[in-house]
Protein backbone atom coordinates (compact mmCIF):
# COMPACT_ATOMS: atom_id res chain seq x y z
CA UNK A 1 0.00 0.00 0.00
CA UNK A 2 2.53 2.50 1.15
CA UNK A 3 4.57 1.87 -2.47
CA UNK A 4 0.99 2.62 -4.20
CA UNK A 5 0.64 5.84 -2.69
CA UNK A 6 4.33 6.94 -2.95
CA UNK A 7 3.47 6.62 -6.45
CA UNK A 8 0.55 8.69 -6.58
CA UNK A 9 2.34 11.31 -4.52
CA UNK A 10 4.94 11.22 -7.14
CA UNK A 11 2.25 11.35 -10.36
CA UNK A 12 1.03 14.39 -8.29
CA UNK A 13 4.54 15.88 -8.28
CA UNK A 14 5.09 15.20 -11.97
CA UNK A 15 2.05 16.78 -13.21
CA UNK A 16 2.16 19.96 -11.24
CA UNK A 17 5.90 20.49 -12.28
CA UNK A 18 4.56 19.58 -16.40
CA UNK A 19 1.59 21.73 -15.13
CA UNK A 20 3.79 24.79 -14.08
CA UNK A 21 5.97 24.45 -16.71
CA UNK A 22 3.69 25.09 -19.13
CA UNK A 23 1.81 27.98 -17.38
CA UNK A 24 5.39 29.69 -17.33
CA UNK A 25 5.60 28.91 -20.95
CA UNK A 26 2.10 30.71 -21.43
CA UNK A 27 2.62 33.27 -19.35
CA UNK A 28 5.94 34.25 -20.69
CA UNK A 29 4.98 36.72 -23.82
CA UNK A 30 2.71 38.35 -21.51
CA UNK A 31 5.07 39.79 -18.78
CA UNK A 32 7.27 40.54 -21.81
CA UNK A 33 4.41 42.80 -23.05
CA UNK A 34 4.00 44.53 -20.32
CA UNK A 35 7.50 45.02 -19.35
CA UNK A 36 8.76 46.07 -22.81
CA UNK A 37 5.81 49.09 -22.10
CA UNK A 38 6.83 50.49 -19.19
CA UNK A 39 10.66 50.77 -19.84
CA UNK A 40 12.13 53.55 -22.53
CA UNK A 41 13.15 52.63 -25.89
CA UNK A 42 16.64 52.99 -25.17
CA UNK A 43 16.26 50.08 -21.91
CA UNK A 44 13.99 47.83 -24.65
CA UNK A 45 16.76 47.75 -27.62
CA UNK A 46 19.70 47.87 -24.86
CA UNK A 47 21.38 44.38 -25.19
CA UNK A 48 24.50 45.07 -22.98
CA UNK A 49 23.48 44.85 -20.85
CA UNK A 50 20.28 43.30 -21.60
CA UNK A 51 17.33 44.04 -19.17
CA UNK A 52 14.96 42.11 -18.32
CA UNK A 53 13.13 44.85 -15.91
CA UNK A 54 12.78 48.60 -16.30
CA UNK A 55 16.03 50.32 -14.64
CA UNK A 56 14.84 53.62 -13.94
CA UNK A 57 11.41 52.96 -12.57
CA UNK A 58 8.02 51.95 -14.35
CA UNK A 59 6.94 53.89 -17.12
CA UNK A 60 3.35 53.51 -16.79
CA UNK A 61 2.80 56.57 -18.31
CA UNK A 62 3.69 54.79 -21.45
CA UNK A 63 0.19 53.56 -21.64
CA UNK A 64 -1.36 57.06 -21.22
CA UNK A 65 0.52 58.50 -23.90
CA UNK A 66 -0.47 55.51 -26.07
CA UNK A 67 -4.01 55.83 -25.16
CA UNK A 68 -3.79 59.78 -26.22
CA UNK A 69 -1.30 59.63 -29.56
CA UNK A 70 -3.40 56.59 -30.96
CA UNK A 71 -6.67 58.02 -30.49
CA UNK A 72 -7.55 54.59 -28.46
CA UNK A 73 -10.72 55.40 -27.63
CA UNK A 74 -11.88 55.75 -31.16
CA UNK A 75 -10.80 51.95 -31.67
CA UNK A 76 -12.75 51.12 -29.17
CA UNK A 77 -15.40 52.64 -29.59
CA UNK A 78 -15.35 51.22 -33.16
CA UNK A 79 -14.57 47.62 -31.74
CA UNK A 80 -17.17 47.76 -29.29
CA UNK A 81 -20.01 49.23 -31.73
CA UNK A 82 -19.09 46.02 -34.59
CA UNK A 83 -19.22 43.02 -31.34
CA UNK A 84 -22.54 44.35 -30.24
CA UNK A 85 -24.77 44.99 -33.19
CA UNK A 86 -22.81 41.11 -34.44
CA UNK A 87 -24.42 40.05 -31.58
CA UNK A 88 -27.32 41.31 -31.59
CA UNK A 89 -28.25 40.30 -34.98
CA UNK A 90 -26.49 36.94 -35.01
CA UNK A 91 -28.45 36.18 -31.71
CA UNK A 92 -32.00 37.99 -32.46
CA UNK A 93 -31.50 36.07 -36.18
CA UNK A 94 -30.14 32.24 -35.33
CA UNK A 95 -32.79 32.08 -31.99
CA UNK A 96 -35.18 32.74 -35.08
CA UNK A 97 -34.64 30.54 -37.59
CA UNK A 98 -33.20 27.66 -34.94
CA UNK A 99 -36.37 27.66 -33.01
CA UNK A 100 -37.96 27.00 -36.57
CA UNK A 101 -35.85 24.35 -37.94
CA UNK A 102 -35.88 22.84 -33.94
CA UNK A 103 -39.51 22.72 -33.46
CA UNK A 104 -41.86 23.62 -36.57
CA UNK A 105 -42.67 21.60 -39.66
CA UNK A 106 -42.96 23.30 -42.67
CA UNK A 107 -42.53 22.73 -46.06
CA UNK A 108 -38.70 23.28 -47.73
CA UNK A 109 -37.58 22.71 -44.38
CA UNK A 110 -34.94 19.72 -45.25
CA UNK A 111 -33.24 21.91 -48.12
CA UNK A 112 -33.42 24.96 -46.44
CA UNK A 113 -31.50 23.35 -43.30
CA UNK A 114 -29.48 21.78 -45.79
CA UNK A 115 -28.45 25.39 -47.09
CA UNK A 116 -27.15 26.16 -43.35
CA UNK A 117 -25.10 22.69 -42.89
CA UNK A 118 -22.84 23.71 -46.56
CA UNK A 119 -22.66 27.44 -45.64
CA UNK A 120 -20.72 25.90 -42.15
CA UNK A 121 -18.89 23.96 -44.91
CA UNK A 122 -17.63 26.34 -47.19
CA UNK A 123 -14.07 28.18 -46.40
CA UNK A 124 -15.43 31.42 -45.46
CA UNK A 125 -12.47 33.31 -47.68
CA UNK A 126 -14.66 32.85 -50.45
CA UNK A 127 -17.14 35.28 -49.29
CA UNK A 128 -14.80 37.59 -48.83
CA UNK A 129 -14.24 39.29 -52.22
CA UNK A 130 -17.48 39.71 -53.12
CA UNK A 131 -18.26 40.73 -49.52
CA UNK A 132 -16.39 43.84 -50.07
CA UNK A 133 -17.52 44.19 -53.37
CA UNK A 134 -20.70 44.85 -51.69
CA UNK A 135 -19.83 46.77 -48.98
CA UNK A 136 -17.84 49.30 -51.30
CA UNK A 137 -21.37 49.69 -53.51
CA UNK A 138 -23.26 50.16 -50.81
CA UNK A 139 -20.84 53.34 -49.54
CA UNK A 140 -20.49 51.90 -46.25
CA UNK A 141 -16.23 51.60 -46.60
CA UNK A 142 -15.16 52.80 -43.11
CA UNK A 143 -18.52 52.64 -41.67
CA UNK A 144 -19.50 50.34 -38.81
CA UNK A 145 -22.15 49.13 -41.09
CA UNK A 146 -19.73 47.76 -43.22
CA UNK A 147 -17.80 46.08 -40.26
CA UNK A 148 -20.91 44.32 -39.15
CA UNK A 149 -22.57 43.26 -42.76
CA UNK A 150 -20.92 39.80 -42.66
CA UNK A 151 -21.78 38.60 -39.49
CA UNK A 152 -26.08 40.01 -39.60
CA UNK A 153 -26.60 36.18 -39.96
CA UNK A 154 -25.23 33.52 -39.15
CA UNK A 155 -25.28 29.29 -40.00
CA UNK A 156 -23.42 28.21 -37.28
CA UNK A 157 -25.54 29.82 -34.64
CA UNK A 158 -28.62 28.79 -36.82
CA UNK A 159 -26.96 25.25 -35.97
CA UNK A 160 -25.93 26.23 -32.29
CA UNK A 161 -29.46 27.14 -31.49
CA UNK A 162 -31.54 24.41 -33.40
CA UNK A 163 -29.52 22.35 -31.58
CA UNK A 164 -30.19 23.90 -28.16
CA UNK A 165 -34.17 24.27 -29.00
CA UNK A 166 -34.61 20.42 -30.20
CA UNK A 167 -33.21 19.47 -26.77
CA UNK A 168 -35.89 20.59 -24.95
CA UNK A 169 -38.39 18.38 -23.64
CA UNK A 170 -41.38 17.73 -26.60
CA UNK A 171 -44.29 18.51 -24.57
CA UNK A 172 -43.62 21.90 -23.73
CA UNK A 173 -45.52 23.08 -26.79
CA UNK A 174 -48.97 21.01 -26.13
CA UNK A 175 -49.24 22.43 -23.01
CA UNK A 176 -48.94 25.38 -24.22
CA UNK A 177 -51.14 25.34 -27.03
CA UNK A 178 -53.81 24.29 -24.44
CA UNK A 179 -53.55 27.27 -23.13
CA UNK A 180 -54.38 28.97 -26.05
CA UNK A 181 -50.64 30.52 -26.65
CA UNK A 182 -49.98 30.85 -30.91
CA UNK A 183 -46.89 29.79 -31.80
CA UNK A 184 -45.12 33.20 -32.16
CA UNK A 185 -45.98 33.33 -27.57
CA UNK A 186 -45.35 29.88 -27.66
CA UNK A 187 -41.43 30.90 -28.79
CA UNK A 188 -41.27 33.86 -26.94
CA UNK A 189 -42.58 33.00 -23.31
CA UNK A 190 -41.72 29.46 -23.44
CA UNK A 191 -39.37 28.09 -25.21
CA UNK A 192 -37.09 31.09 -26.09
CA UNK A 193 -36.02 31.54 -21.97
CA UNK A 194 -34.87 28.01 -21.92
CA UNK A 195 -32.16 28.45 -24.32
CA UNK A 196 -30.47 31.05 -22.72
CA UNK A 197 -27.21 29.07 -22.50
CA UNK A 198 -27.17 28.19 -26.14
CA UNK A 199 -27.63 32.38 -26.59
CA UNK A 200 -24.76 32.96 -24.03
CA UNK A 201 -22.76 30.62 -26.07
CA UNK A 202 -23.16 32.15 -29.09
CA UNK A 203 -23.35 35.63 -27.62
CA UNK A 204 -19.98 35.07 -26.61
CA UNK A 205 -18.40 33.34 -29.46
CA UNK A 206 -19.81 35.60 -31.91
CA UNK A 207 -17.70 39.14 -29.76
CA UNK A 208 -14.98 36.87 -29.93
CA UNK A 209 -14.81 36.07 -33.29
CA UNK A 210 -15.24 39.48 -34.05
CA UNK A 211 -12.67 40.93 -31.42
CA UNK A 212 -10.48 38.45 -32.88
CA UNK A 213 -10.84 38.96 -36.93
CA UNK A 214 -8.16 40.85 -38.68
CA UNK A 215 -8.51 40.78 -42.28
CA UNK A 216 -12.07 42.31 -42.43
CA UNK A 217 -11.59 45.18 -40.38
CA UNK A 218 -8.36 45.87 -42.79
CA UNK A 219 -10.36 45.30 -45.69
CA UNK A 220 -13.27 47.63 -45.00
CA UNK A 221 -11.86 50.01 -42.54
CA UNK A 222 -8.54 51.67 -44.09
CA UNK A 223 -8.97 54.65 -42.02
CA UNK A 224 -7.32 54.35 -38.60
CA UNK A 225 -10.25 56.82 -37.41
CA UNK A 226 -12.72 54.18 -38.51
CA UNK A 227 -11.24 50.69 -37.59
CA UNK A 228 -11.19 48.32 -35.01
CA UNK A 229 -8.56 46.90 -32.48
CA UNK A 230 -6.99 44.74 -34.46
CA UNK A 231 -6.76 46.18 -37.67
CA UNK A 232 -5.24 49.65 -35.40
CA UNK A 233 -2.65 47.56 -34.66
CA UNK A 234 -1.66 46.06 -37.80
CA UNK A 235 -1.31 49.60 -38.92
CA UNK A 236 0.59 50.74 -36.03
CA UNK A 237 3.10 48.25 -37.00
CA UNK A 238 3.26 49.05 -39.86
CA UNK A 239 3.95 52.92 -39.22
CA UNK A 240 5.75 53.12 -35.68
CA UNK A 241 7.50 48.89 -35.90
CA UNK A 242 10.10 49.87 -33.95
CA UNK A 243 9.17 51.75 -31.08
CA UNK A 244 8.91 48.49 -28.87
CA UNK A 245 7.83 49.97 -25.59
CA UNK A 246 4.74 52.06 -28.13
CA UNK A 247 4.18 48.94 -29.74
CA UNK A 248 3.82 46.68 -26.69
CA UNK A 249 1.97 49.41 -24.51
CA UNK A 250 -0.77 49.02 -27.65
CA UNK A 251 -1.01 45.84 -27.67
CA UNK A 252 -2.05 45.50 -23.79
CA UNK A 253 -4.18 47.82 -24.43
CA UNK A 254 -6.00 46.02 -27.30
CA UNK A 255 -6.32 42.55 -25.41
CA UNK A 256 -7.13 43.78 -21.87
CA UNK A 257 -10.49 44.51 -22.08
CA UNK A 258 -11.35 41.47 -23.31
CA UNK A 259 -9.03 39.57 -21.04
CA UNK A 260 -10.72 41.50 -17.88
CA UNK A 261 -14.17 40.37 -19.38
CA UNK A 262 -12.75 36.76 -19.76
CA UNK A 263 -11.61 36.64 -15.95
CA UNK A 264 -15.07 37.94 -14.82
CA UNK A 265 -17.19 35.68 -16.84
CA UNK A 266 -14.83 32.89 -17.12
CA UNK A 267 -17.57 29.98 -16.63
CA UNK A 268 -19.71 31.40 -19.30
CA UNK A 269 -16.47 31.86 -21.73
CA UNK A 270 -15.15 28.04 -20.85
CA UNK A 271 -18.57 26.66 -21.30
CA UNK A 272 -19.48 28.77 -24.46
CA UNK A 273 -17.02 27.43 -25.88
CA UNK A 274 -16.91 23.78 -24.85
CA UNK A 275 -20.86 23.60 -26.17
CA UNK A 276 -20.69 25.00 -28.79
CA UNK A 277 -17.52 23.92 -30.37
CA UNK A 278 -17.00 26.52 -32.90
CA UNK A 279 -13.88 27.08 -35.16
CA UNK A 280 -12.06 30.34 -33.72
CA UNK B 1 -42.92 14.29 -39.36
CA UNK B 2 -45.58 13.07 -40.62
CA UNK B 3 -44.75 13.24 -44.38
CA UNK B 4 -47.34 11.95 -46.83
CA UNK B 5 -47.26 11.97 -50.14
CA UNK B 6 -49.73 14.72 -51.91
CA UNK B 7 -51.13 15.69 -48.29
CA UNK B 8 -53.13 18.82 -48.47
CA UNK B 9 -52.12 21.29 -45.63
CA UNK B 10 -54.63 21.81 -42.66
CA UNK B 11 -55.33 25.27 -41.43
CA UNK B 12 -52.89 24.69 -37.96
CA UNK B 13 -50.11 22.75 -40.15
CA UNK B 14 -50.23 26.14 -42.53
CA UNK B 15 -50.01 28.70 -39.65
CA UNK B 16 -47.16 26.86 -38.57
CA UNK B 17 -45.59 26.69 -42.09
CA UNK B 18 -45.77 30.51 -42.11
CA UNK B 19 -44.82 31.60 -39.09
CA UNK B 20 -42.08 28.68 -39.68
CA UNK B 21 -41.11 30.73 -43.30
CA UNK B 22 -41.35 33.90 -41.41
CA UNK B 23 -38.73 33.01 -38.59
CA UNK B 24 -36.10 31.70 -41.21
CA UNK B 25 -36.58 33.95 -43.60
CA UNK B 26 -33.95 36.61 -42.19
CA UNK B 27 -31.37 33.97 -41.75
CA UNK B 28 -31.84 32.55 -45.27
CA UNK B 29 -32.27 35.84 -46.95
CA UNK B 30 -28.71 36.89 -45.44
CA UNK B 31 -27.17 33.54 -46.18
CA UNK B 32 -28.49 33.63 -49.95
CA UNK B 33 -26.62 37.76 -50.00
CA UNK B 34 -23.76 36.86 -48.07
CA UNK B 35 -22.53 33.81 -48.41
CA UNK B 36 -24.52 31.49 -51.73
CA UNK B 37 -24.53 34.61 -53.92
CA UNK B 38 -21.05 35.66 -53.26
CA UNK B 39 -19.74 31.85 -53.92
CA UNK B 40 -20.88 31.78 -57.51
CA UNK B 41 -19.57 35.44 -57.25
CA UNK B 42 -16.02 34.49 -56.85
CA UNK B 43 -16.04 31.08 -59.27
CA UNK B 44 -17.73 33.74 -61.88
CA UNK B 45 -14.62 36.37 -60.93
CA UNK B 46 -11.97 33.84 -60.99
CA UNK B 47 -12.43 33.79 -64.95
CA UNK B 48 -12.25 37.17 -64.99
CA UNK B 49 -9.46 39.68 -65.60
CA UNK B 50 -9.97 42.88 -63.40
CA UNK B 51 -9.28 46.36 -64.33
CA UNK B 52 -8.33 49.22 -62.29
CA UNK B 53 -10.44 50.26 -59.23
CA UNK B 54 -11.92 46.42 -59.25
CA UNK B 55 -14.09 47.34 -62.09
CA UNK B 56 -14.86 46.83 -65.39
CA UNK B 57 -14.23 42.70 -65.12
CA UNK B 58 -13.41 41.19 -69.29
CA UNK B 59 -14.03 37.45 -69.44
CA UNK B 60 -10.80 35.91 -69.80
CA UNK B 61 -11.68 31.84 -69.33
CA UNK B 62 -8.74 29.80 -68.15
CA UNK B 63 -6.52 32.31 -68.07
CA UNK B 64 -5.81 33.05 -64.19
CA UNK B 65 -6.32 29.31 -63.44
CA UNK B 66 -3.49 28.27 -65.87
CA UNK B 67 -1.47 31.71 -64.57
CA UNK B 68 -2.24 29.93 -60.69
CA UNK B 69 -1.28 26.83 -61.35
CA UNK B 70 1.94 27.15 -63.42
CA UNK B 71 3.41 29.85 -60.51
CA UNK B 72 5.47 28.32 -58.34
CA UNK B 73 4.73 30.51 -55.37
CA UNK B 74 1.07 29.15 -55.65
CA UNK B 75 2.53 25.39 -54.94
CA UNK B 76 5.42 27.28 -52.50
CA UNK B 77 2.17 28.76 -50.60
CA UNK B 78 0.24 25.51 -50.44
CA UNK B 79 3.62 23.57 -49.33
CA UNK B 80 3.80 26.31 -46.39
CA UNK B 81 0.37 25.89 -45.29
CA UNK B 82 0.99 22.29 -44.65
CA UNK B 83 4.08 22.75 -43.09
CA UNK B 84 2.55 25.32 -40.75
CA UNK B 85 -0.54 22.93 -40.20
CA UNK B 86 2.37 20.07 -39.13
CA UNK B 87 3.14 22.15 -36.24
CA UNK B 88 0.03 23.37 -35.22
CA UNK B 89 -2.40 20.40 -35.41
CA UNK B 90 -0.23 17.27 -33.80
CA UNK B 91 1.38 19.65 -31.22
CA UNK B 92 -1.66 21.91 -30.38
CA UNK B 93 -3.85 18.49 -30.06
CA UNK B 94 -1.08 16.47 -28.16
CA UNK B 95 0.17 19.00 -25.76
CA UNK B 96 -3.70 19.71 -24.87
CA UNK B 97 -4.85 16.41 -24.37
CA UNK B 98 -2.22 15.84 -21.73
CA UNK B 99 -2.60 19.09 -20.12
CA UNK B 100 -5.98 17.86 -20.08
CA UNK B 101 -6.12 14.79 -17.96
CA UNK B 102 -4.03 16.60 -15.77
CA UNK B 103 -6.48 19.29 -14.77
CA UNK B 104 -9.24 16.65 -15.24
CA UNK B 105 -7.54 14.66 -12.18
CA UNK B 106 -8.97 17.51 -9.74
CA UNK B 107 -5.76 18.63 -8.30
CA UNK B 108 -6.01 21.74 -5.89
CA UNK B 109 -5.74 25.13 -8.14
CA UNK B 110 -6.51 23.53 -11.70
CA UNK B 111 -8.48 26.47 -12.53
CA UNK B 112 -5.86 28.75 -11.80
CA UNK B 113 -3.88 26.77 -14.25
CA UNK B 114 -7.00 26.45 -16.51
CA UNK B 115 -7.28 30.09 -16.84
CA UNK B 116 -3.36 30.84 -17.78
CA UNK B 117 -4.14 27.89 -20.46
CA UNK B 118 -6.78 29.73 -21.57
CA UNK B 119 -6.05 33.39 -22.37
CA UNK B 120 -4.37 33.33 -25.40
CA UNK B 121 -7.67 32.69 -26.66
CA UNK B 122 -9.37 35.50 -26.04
CA UNK B 123 -6.71 37.66 -27.11
CA UNK B 124 -6.60 39.21 -30.63
CA UNK B 125 -3.81 37.43 -33.02
CA UNK B 126 -2.48 40.61 -33.70
CA UNK B 127 -1.57 41.67 -30.35
CA UNK B 128 -0.17 37.96 -29.79
CA UNK B 129 1.54 38.19 -33.36
CA UNK B 130 3.03 41.22 -32.31
CA UNK B 131 4.85 40.06 -28.82
CA UNK B 132 5.84 37.34 -30.69
CA UNK B 133 7.61 38.89 -33.23
CA UNK B 134 9.54 41.16 -30.59
CA UNK B 135 10.44 37.90 -28.37
CA UNK B 136 12.01 36.47 -31.85
CA UNK B 137 13.63 39.93 -32.97
CA UNK B 138 17.33 39.07 -33.51
CA UNK B 139 18.84 41.61 -32.14
CA UNK B 140 17.06 42.95 -29.49
CA UNK B 141 14.93 39.88 -28.54
CA UNK B 142 14.26 38.51 -25.12
CA UNK B 143 15.19 34.55 -26.88
CA UNK B 144 18.52 35.15 -28.29
CA UNK B 145 19.60 37.43 -25.47
CA UNK B 146 18.46 35.20 -22.78
CA UNK B 147 19.83 32.13 -24.36
CA UNK B 148 23.18 33.79 -25.78
CA UNK B 149 22.12 33.02 -29.16
CA UNK B 150 22.11 34.84 -32.55
CA UNK B 151 19.10 33.27 -34.42
CA UNK B 152 17.16 34.81 -37.36
CA UNK B 153 14.22 33.04 -36.07
CA UNK B 154 11.76 35.05 -38.60
CA UNK B 155 13.91 35.40 -41.02
CA UNK B 156 16.29 32.28 -41.74
CA UNK B 157 13.73 30.65 -44.34
CA UNK B 158 14.80 27.16 -42.82
CA UNK B 159 13.30 27.97 -39.29
CA UNK B 160 11.31 30.80 -39.96
CA UNK B 161 8.20 28.14 -40.52
CA UNK B 162 8.16 26.63 -37.07
CA UNK B 163 9.15 29.51 -35.60
CA UNK B 164 5.23 30.56 -36.74
CA UNK B 165 4.11 26.95 -36.06
CA UNK B 166 5.27 28.27 -32.19
CA UNK B 167 3.00 30.90 -32.06
CA UNK B 168 -0.38 28.83 -33.73
CA UNK B 169 0.55 26.05 -31.39
CA UNK B 170 1.11 28.40 -28.23
CA UNK B 171 -2.59 30.23 -29.60
CA UNK B 172 -4.55 26.93 -30.00
CA UNK B 173 -3.72 24.93 -26.97
CA UNK B 174 -5.68 26.11 -24.45
CA UNK B 175 -8.65 26.03 -26.76
CA UNK B 176 -7.93 22.39 -27.90
CA UNK B 177 -7.36 21.67 -24.39
CA UNK B 178 -11.06 23.02 -22.84
CA UNK B 179 -12.28 21.02 -25.62
CA UNK B 180 -10.53 18.26 -24.15
CA UNK B 181 -11.67 18.60 -20.92
CA UNK B 182 -15.33 18.77 -21.40
CA UNK B 183 -14.93 15.74 -23.69
CA UNK B 184 -13.03 13.99 -20.70
CA UNK B 185 -15.78 14.70 -18.14
CA UNK B 186 -18.75 12.27 -20.57
CA UNK B 187 -16.09 9.66 -20.18
CA UNK B 188 -17.96 7.24 -17.10
CA UNK B 189 -15.99 7.19 -14.06
CA UNK B 190 -16.63 3.10 -13.29
CA UNK B 191 -14.59 2.51 -16.47
CA UNK B 192 -11.57 4.08 -14.39
CA UNK B 193 -12.40 2.36 -11.20
CA UNK B 194 -13.43 -1.20 -12.85
CA UNK B 195 -9.43 -0.60 -14.25
CA UNK B 196 -8.03 0.28 -11.29
CA UNK B 197 -9.66 -2.99 -9.33
CA UNK B 198 -7.91 -5.34 -12.38
CA UNK B 199 -4.76 -3.28 -11.43
CA UNK B 200 -4.44 -1.24 -14.79
CA UNK B 201 -2.16 1.97 -14.11
CA UNK B 202 -2.55 5.61 -14.94
CA UNK B 203 -0.65 5.31 -18.31
CA UNK B 204 -2.29 1.78 -19.19
CA UNK B 205 -5.57 3.86 -18.16
CA UNK B 206 -4.97 6.87 -20.48
CA UNK B 207 -4.06 4.66 -23.74
CA UNK B 208 -6.80 1.86 -23.02
CA UNK B 209 -9.43 4.05 -21.89
CA UNK B 210 -9.01 7.86 -22.61
CA UNK B 211 -7.70 7.84 -25.86
CA UNK B 212 -10.17 5.45 -27.14
CA UNK B 213 -13.41 6.62 -25.66
CA UNK B 214 -11.88 10.76 -26.20
CA UNK B 215 -11.59 9.71 -29.92
CA UNK B 216 -14.55 11.17 -31.33
CA UNK B 217 -13.58 14.63 -29.28
CA UNK B 218 -9.96 14.41 -30.82
CA UNK B 219 -11.03 13.76 -34.30
CA UNK B 220 -13.66 16.45 -34.20
CA UNK B 221 -10.50 18.76 -32.36
CA UNK B 222 -8.57 17.54 -35.68
CA UNK B 223 -10.91 17.89 -38.05
CA UNK B 224 -11.56 22.05 -36.57
CA UNK B 225 -8.35 22.97 -35.88
CA UNK B 226 -6.55 21.24 -39.41
CA UNK B 227 -9.07 23.57 -41.12
CA UNK B 228 -7.90 26.33 -39.43
CA UNK B 229 -4.22 25.91 -39.41
CA UNK B 230 -5.08 25.40 -43.82
CA UNK B 231 -6.55 29.10 -43.62
CA UNK B 232 -4.01 30.51 -41.15
CA UNK B 233 -3.37 34.46 -41.92
CA UNK B 234 -3.31 37.15 -38.94
CA UNK B 235 -0.43 35.69 -36.92
CA UNK B 236 1.62 35.18 -40.69
CA UNK B 237 0.31 38.55 -42.25
CA UNK B 238 1.82 40.05 -38.06
CA UNK B 239 4.72 38.50 -38.27
CA UNK B 240 6.52 38.41 -41.64
CA UNK B 241 6.67 41.68 -43.22
CA UNK B 242 6.79 42.25 -46.92
CA UNK B 243 10.50 42.59 -46.63
CA UNK B 244 11.19 39.86 -44.90
CA UNK B 245 13.41 37.27 -46.72
CA UNK B 246 11.89 34.34 -45.71
CA UNK B 247 8.35 35.29 -46.66
CA UNK B 248 8.46 33.31 -49.92
CA UNK B 249 9.00 30.20 -47.76
CA UNK B 250 6.69 30.81 -45.14
CA UNK B 251 3.19 32.72 -46.78
CA UNK B 252 0.28 30.65 -46.38
CA UNK B 253 -2.38 30.23 -49.59
CA UNK B 254 -4.66 32.82 -47.45
CA UNK B 255 -1.49 35.17 -47.09
CA UNK B 256 -0.96 35.39 -50.83
CA UNK B 257 -4.81 35.29 -51.18
CA UNK B 258 -4.95 38.59 -49.46
CA UNK B 259 -1.86 40.27 -51.41
CA UNK B 260 -2.95 39.84 -54.35
CA UNK B 261 -7.02 40.43 -54.21
CA UNK B 262 -6.49 43.45 -51.23
CA UNK B 263 -2.91 44.53 -51.52
CA UNK B 264 -2.70 44.89 -55.71
CA UNK B 265 -6.35 45.03 -55.80
CA UNK B 266 -6.16 41.97 -58.18
CA UNK B 267 -9.93 40.54 -57.72
CA UNK B 268 -9.60 37.71 -60.30
CA UNK B 269 -6.27 36.19 -59.69
CA UNK B 270 -7.37 36.73 -56.00
CA UNK B 271 -10.75 34.96 -56.51
CA UNK B 272 -8.48 32.17 -58.58
CA UNK B 273 -6.46 31.63 -55.86
CA UNK B 274 -9.20 31.57 -53.14
CA UNK B 275 -10.51 28.32 -55.91
CA UNK B 276 -7.66 26.44 -54.72
CA UNK B 277 -7.73 27.19 -51.66
CA UNK B 278 -11.65 25.46 -51.55
CA UNK B 279 -10.30 22.75 -53.77
CA UNK B 280 -7.49 22.22 -51.29
CA UNK B 281 -10.11 22.52 -48.37
CA UNK B 282 -12.64 19.91 -49.76
CA UNK B 283 -10.45 17.26 -50.58
CA UNK B 284 -8.53 17.62 -47.00
CA UNK B 285 -12.19 17.50 -45.58
CA UNK B 286 -12.99 14.54 -47.49
CA UNK B 287 -10.06 12.97 -46.66
CA UNK B 288 -11.01 13.73 -43.22
CA UNK B 289 -14.27 12.13 -43.65
CA UNK B 290 -12.94 8.96 -44.52
CA UNK B 291 -10.53 8.70 -42.06
CA UNK B 292 -13.23 9.11 -39.52
CA UNK B 293 -14.75 5.31 -39.27
CA UNK B 294 -10.21 4.29 -39.07
CA UNK B 295 -9.52 6.01 -36.12
CA UNK B 296 -12.92 6.83 -33.96
CA UNK B 297 -13.90 4.61 -31.76
CA UNK B 298 -17.66 4.03 -31.49
CA UNK B 299 -18.97 1.52 -28.49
Amino acid sequence: MDGIEARARLNKVIMYVILTIMAFIMIVPFAWMILTAVKTNQEAISVAPFYIFPQNGWHWENFAEVWRSYNFIVLYKNTLLMIFFRVVCAVLTATMAGYAFGRLNFPGKKIMFSLVLIQMMIPSQIFIIPQYLMVSSLNLLNTVAGLVFPGIVTAFGTYLLKTGYEGLPKDLEEAASIDGCNIGQRFLRILMPLTRSSMVSLGIFTALFAFKDLMWPMIVCTNAATTTLSAGLAKMQGQYGSDYPTMMASAVLAIIPMIVIYIIFQKQFVEGIATSGGKL
Amino acid sequence: MNKKEKHKMTAAEKREALWAWAFIAPTMLGLIILNFYPVINTVYQSFCKTGDFGKGNTFVGLANYATVLSASETWQSLLNTIKYAIIEVPFGVVIALVLAVFLNKKLIGTSVYRTIFFLPMVCAPAAVAMVWKWLYNQQFGLFNNLFHTNVAWISDPKIAWISIGVIGVWSVIGYNMVLFISGLQEIPGDYYEAASIDGATGIKQFFHITVPLLSPTTFFIVQTRLIGALTVFDLMFMVMDKTNIALQKTQSIVYLFYTYAFTNGNKGYGATLVMVLVVFIMVVTFIMQKAEGRFVYHN
